[in-house]
């Protein structure tokens, strides 16, 4: 089992390619690894509990850990309490801490 | 591998993307760690340390350039630079086609000149490598 890391950068809904990670993420979940989102920059305009198509909700409840920086949310005008069930507000130091775990293949989009 | 080590691959042009603010914060982040961080800088990302870039003032808020304070990727990247003081965390290497390709040549102190055989040496001997590509 390995540890994957998936840096989501972009807004689903200018960017349909996001769908990649969705499921890249949930076939590595179904297939026994640890896998965690973290939503930084524009990838965070898809949290709000309010935001239409967001897949964010379902991935959460796999198992799948999903992690919005704290830096990314506030520029945005997004509070924690507007956020989806399931995500956790986050920071850059605890990517730092998850980059630099044994075993942990990243992949930014 | 006892000591942790991250390696980054930058390729954003500076004032182009919030993706060179995020490396930055990382790079910051893991240096007061105590991690060692290798840069390497590829394609655009080559004129991030370059010492030729000059704050401005803003004409449309009718600031000064001291009011404005504006911020330049180089005093971000000589900030990192000296992080440890001597025993340098921070490991920055230009790509070398890449800064002859632009005439990029006059970095800041501290940035090395390189090629990817450099870049792949420094994943090598990383914890992790992360590579933050162009959109």
């Amino acid at each position: 089992m390995a540890n994957y890391l998936f840096i989501e950068s972009r807004d689903p809904f200018e960017s349909r390619d996001t769908r990649f990670v969705e499921e890249t993420a949930t076939a590595l979940k179904q297939r026994g690894n640890d896998v965690t989102i973290f939503l930084l920059q524009n990838g965070v305009f898809a949290s709000r509990q309010n935001a239409r198509n967001s897949n964010l909700a379902g991935l959460a409840q796999t198992g799948i850990r999903i992690l919005a920086d704290d830096f990314s949310l506030l520029e945005r005008g997004i509070t924690t309490a507007e956020l989806v069930s399931g995500i956790q507000p986050s920071d850059i130091e605890t990517l730092v801490d998850l980059l630099v775990q044994r075993d942990t293949k990243a992949i930014w989009h | 591998m006892t000591e942790k080590k991250l390696t980054l691959a930058l390729m954003d042009p500076p004032y182009e993307s919030a993706n060179s603010t995020t490396a930055f914060r990382i790079i910051s982040a893991a240096l007061q760690k105590g991690i060692r961080v290798n840069v390497f800088a590829y394609e655009g990302a080559v004129c991030l340390p370059l010492k030729d870039q000059t704050p401005h003032a803003n004409p449309v808020k009718n600031t000064t350039i001291e009011e404005e304070e504006h911020p330049t990727t180089k005093a971000f990247v000589s900030t990192l630079l000296e992080i440890g003081g001597e025993d340098r965390l921070l490991t920055w290497v230009n790509c070398g086609l890449c800064v002859d390709e632009r005439g990029a040549t006059n970095a800041v102190d501290g940035v090395k000149r390189g090629s990817p055989a450099d870049f792949l040496k420094m994943a090598q001997e990383s914890t992790n490598t992360l590579v933050i590509p162009t959109k």
